[in-house]
């Protein structure tokens, strides 16, 4: 009972997250912030809510799954984000008007290209 | 300008929740679902009127991570172990896509 109720609790957290980072993705001005937001609802958001599914079902082939899904998802998320925003600097997208400072364009790393 | 945007939202919104267009009745894992197709909602949103191609890569990953956490309620509710399967693969597919359309992005080929 007290497992199904921290479980519950943390998928509720999850689906929080996951929530308030999509209005992040829909709200924010530039491709960069928007890609801040909808890593935040990764990284908290669905891991928490698999690890909400573990906590409920336990050391079973089912709580195992979600437990690698985890790890998978922290695993990949992480690199698809920075492989997206690396490519959209290189693409030339700008940035935009209340953004204050650009430092991947101020190191000189494109000017070797 | 703002304010008649402003209040025409408040006056839809206002009639559909007199109307019980947000009231559902229903076990509490499905209303959960409903809240994350909800999001999938602004996602999609994001797909179709995103300014540049780099906000409608950004769209697609998040859909495929909130569909993973909807698999996951799912497989809570009908109590099946499989469901977590199907979300592992679509993991691996999402991040292989995300890769894929970043290098395309980048302006490079595929086999590069």
């Amino acid at each position: 009972m007290i497992r199904q109720t921290i479980g519950m609790a943390f998928i509720w957290l999850g689906i929080a997250f996951d929530f308030l980072g999509v209005l992040g993705l829909v709200r924010l001005p530039d491709v960069y912030s928007r890609l801040q937001a909808a890593t935040k609802c990764v990284t908290f958001g669905t891991a928490g809510l698999l690890f909400g599914v573990f906590i409920i079902k336990g050391f079973s082939s089912f709580g195992f799954k979600a437990l690698l899904g985890i790890a998978f998802i922290f695993l990949t998320s992480p690199t698809a984000a920075h492989a997206i925003s690396r490519a959209a600097h290189r693409g030339r997208i700008p940035l935009a008007e209340e953004s204050v400072a650009d430092l991947y364009e101020s190191d000189g790393e494109l000017k070797e290209k | 300008m703002r304010v008649a945007r402003w209040l025409i939202g408040t006056a839809i919104l206002g009639s559909l929740a007199a109307l019980n267009f947000f009231v559902f009745e229903g076990p509490l894992l499905i209303k959960l679902i409903n809240v994350s197709l909800f999001s999938s909602l602004f996602v999609l949103f994001r797909v179709v009127f995103g300014p540049s191609p780099a906000d409608r890569i950004v769209a697609v990953d998040i859909l495929g991570i909130l569909i993973i956490g909807m698999l996951a309620i799912f497989g809570l509710f009908f109590d099946q172990g499989f469901f977590l399967d199907i979300a592992l693969i679509w993991a691996l597919l999402s991040f292989i896509a995300s890769l894929a359309f970043a290098k395309i992005l980048e302006g490079r080929r595929l086999d590069d």
